[in-house]
């Protein structure tokens, strides 16, 4: 059942679940953010309506800043205007920043420790017809391992509201996951946000064991991260009215690891599946094997895409070919379940 | 646009003094690059005029509190030639003159490429080419979102030649011309080599001065080894209203020894041979300028 103490959205299994774009909290986030600290300033890379930029640059042109198609430049620059005292959020589509300016990135403002805020947008598989090229599905994995970025992959509009605000608020260099296509909101403006922490979405009746036997609390557990936690929770749910008790973990943040909720997750479950609209290969699933392999070694599955390139599609049919809709996802959990 | 004197004067005594402190950069250069038996020895040697008139004389900065707002910033892009830097801020008091001797080793905050965090006084940590430009930019429209155009600081931003291969700093250029940075001062160090040969052949710039003018920024090419010709080229930048300048400052690699001046072999290397040592020592006890000959003080 879902954890009634994180206030999640009652219609979450619906068939009509209110649905809004991951990088729409973005902007909404950001104004609040602004709102709040006039150091907080915008910088974009010619993307400013479709990375949700427009409500800031409308309420405080002031403070925003139109790069151009200049990915290395927007990096940098931000950087030079956080050492200025500003918190400069910079956005364009992942696959630009950071893919392309992955080396600014790491050195003026990872290595400089500058509190720049990175929003890529457009990530994951799922943006769908604009194809291959334009598909971000490796910059979890480029990003988390540059010492002291913070890396966030929020689950659904609300979060990355709130993940924007909170990001603000820190002088650490962050990336911001965020998606373009209209995704089911899974939490509300109730839910409790923080950087660092991972929740338990869906906790099942635990395991009921005779006398003298012990086992895990649950059959499984599946650590889900972005908006491809709605069909974890979605297949968590099936499974829990078909009798197997397998529990949901949102890892809103991937980096840093909430290593303490990840080992008591492994222990609980005794089997983890991961799932993520990124390559498997570095990635959030990675981070969590990284974790279990030298805490709990358990038995971990990875839902992810297996070492392609995306191509043009609809986004529903893309995350279907390539490995990450519910029947997958409830298969691996039923493989990773032999494996105890 | 007619030349426009700087507002400091630069007397012949400031000149005398301004080759004393060069002379003793270029001989904390090589001994820290002895020392230290790796490093870049052409462009911190040809910079050394260049950065005896900023700490010297043009920079408003305070050694004592390195963090003071109202500093002028000066960010180093091509982080390779930081020997001159750090043996600059030595004399100019950031740090005692012998910690320049922990150049490159373990620890030391004197990194290969400069790392902000580690020493007071750096505005930026690097090395990986093409992105100081950026950041200078970065820096001088923040600061005119805080104190509008007539904010008191200058931004001064040194890069080589050869970094200007990297795109990045066509970007940093078109996005200065765009918001019309006139307190920011870029200063080329056109020393015409990089590590693989000469700038002309390895990836030709020229007409380099044509290629900024056309990027609309303020263009003056000078001696960069002569102080009075910094001097005004530093005071035109600070007068030009409605647009960033660019200085190019054409220097000899390795300036100060003849062994080595002129040969990009001396790009990326120290003198380590006992033979090379004893002719880095020899030439910095008298130094060479575009106006004659100057005599080192008996230093040794």
């Amino acid at each position: 059942m879902l954890n009634p103490d994180l206030k999640l959205n009652a219609k979450l299994f619906d068939k009509d679940v209110d649905q809004q774009p991951i990088r729409k909290g973005f902007g909404e986030g950001l104004v609040l953010a602004a709102d709040a600290n006039k150091q907080v300033i915008g910088i974009c890379a010619d993307l400013t309506e479709s990375t949700h930029m427009l409500a800031f640059r409308k309420k405080y042109p002031e403070r925003f800043l139109e790069m151009g198609v200049a990915e290395q430049n927007l990096a940098a620059a931000a950087s030079g205007m956080a050492a200025m005292g500003k918190i400069p959020f910079i956005t364009s589509y992942a696959m630009f920043s950071p893919g392309r300016n992955w080396e600014q990135i790491r050195t003026t403002i990872a290595y400089n420790n500058q509190p720049v805020k990175i929003a890529g947008s457009h990530a994951g598989i799922s943006v769908g017809p604009d194809g291959g090229t334009h598909q971000a599905i490796e910059d979890i994995a480029i990003l988390r391992v540059i010492p002291r970025m913070v890396v966030i992959s929020p689950c659904d509009a609300n979060e990355a509201r709130k993940a924007t605000i909170a990001a603000a608020k820190t002088v650490s260099p962050t990336y911001i996951r965020l998606a373009r296509e209209k995704t089911p909101v899974i939490t509300t403006d109730d839910t409790p946000f923080e950087i660092g922490k991972a929740q338990i979405f869906f906790a099942p009746p635990e395991k009921k064991y005779a006398k003298g036997e012990r086992g895990t609390k649950y059959d499984a557990a599946i650590i889900a991260t972005g908006a491809l936690l709605h069909k974890a929770l979605a297949v968590a749910q099936d499974l829990s009215s078909k009798g197997k008790s397998v529990a949901v973990m949102n890892l809103a943040t991937i980096k840093p690891l909430d290593e303490e909720a990840v080992i008591r997750l492994a222990h609980d479950a005794g089997a983890i599946v991961t799932v993520e609209e990124h390559q498997i290969h570095g990635g959030m699933g990675s981070a969590v094997a990284e974790c279990l392999a030298a805490n709990h070694p358990v038995p971990i599955e990875f839902i992810g895409v297996k070492d392609l390139f995306g191509q043009s599609g609809k986004p529903d049919e893309l995350v279907e070919h390539y490995g990450m809709g519910e029947m997958h996802i409830r298969e691996t959990v039923q493989k990773v379940m032999v494996r105890k | 646009m007619a030349p426009t004197q700087s507002p400091q004067s630069l007397t012949e005594d400031k000149i005398k003094l301004l080759e004393g402190k060069a002379l003793d950069i270029r001989r904390s250069i090589i001994e820290s690059l002895i020392e230290a038996k790796s490093g870049h020895t052409a462009g911190p040697l040809d910079m050394a005029d260049i950065f005896a008139y900023l700490y010297f004389h043009a920079l408003k900065h305070d050694p004592k509190k390195p963090d003071w707002e109202y500093r002028d910033r000066l960010v180093l892009s091509n982080g390779h030639i930081c020997p001159v830097l750090y043996a600059t801020m030595a004399h100019a008091g950031y740090f005692p003159v012998s910690e320049l001797m922990t150049l490159r080793k373990l620890g030391s905050r004197l990194q290969g490429h400069p790392h902000r965090e580690w020493l007071p006084g750096l505005e930026t940590s690097s090395g990986p080419l093409g992105c100081g430009l950026s950041q200078a930019v970065g820096m001088a429209i923040a600061d005119r979102m805080d104190n509008g155009r007539s904010s008191s600081k200058q931004f001064y931003c040194l890069t080589g030649d050869g970094e200007l291969d990297e795109g990045n700093n066509w970007e940093a250029i078109m996005l200065a011309s765009k918001e019309k940075l006139q307190n920011l001062t870029v200063i080329v160090d056109r020393n015409n080599i990089q590590i693989d040969g000469f700038t002309e052949d390895i990836m030709p710039l020229n007409p380099l001065a044509d290629k900024w003018r056309a990027f609309n920024w303020h263009v003056q090419e000078i001696d960069g080894h002569n102080f009075r010709d910094i001097d005004r080229a530093v005071g035109e930048a600070k007068a030009v209203f409605d647009k960033p300048s660019v200085i190019i400052a054409y220097t000899i690699p390795s300036k100060g020894i003849p062994a080595f001046e002129r040969q990009f072999e001396w790009h990326g290397k120290p003198p380590t041979t006992p033979e090379e040592i004893d002719a880095a020592r020899k030439a910095l006890r008298e130094v060479r300028t575009f106006g004659g000959r100057v005599k080192a003080p008996d230093h040794d």
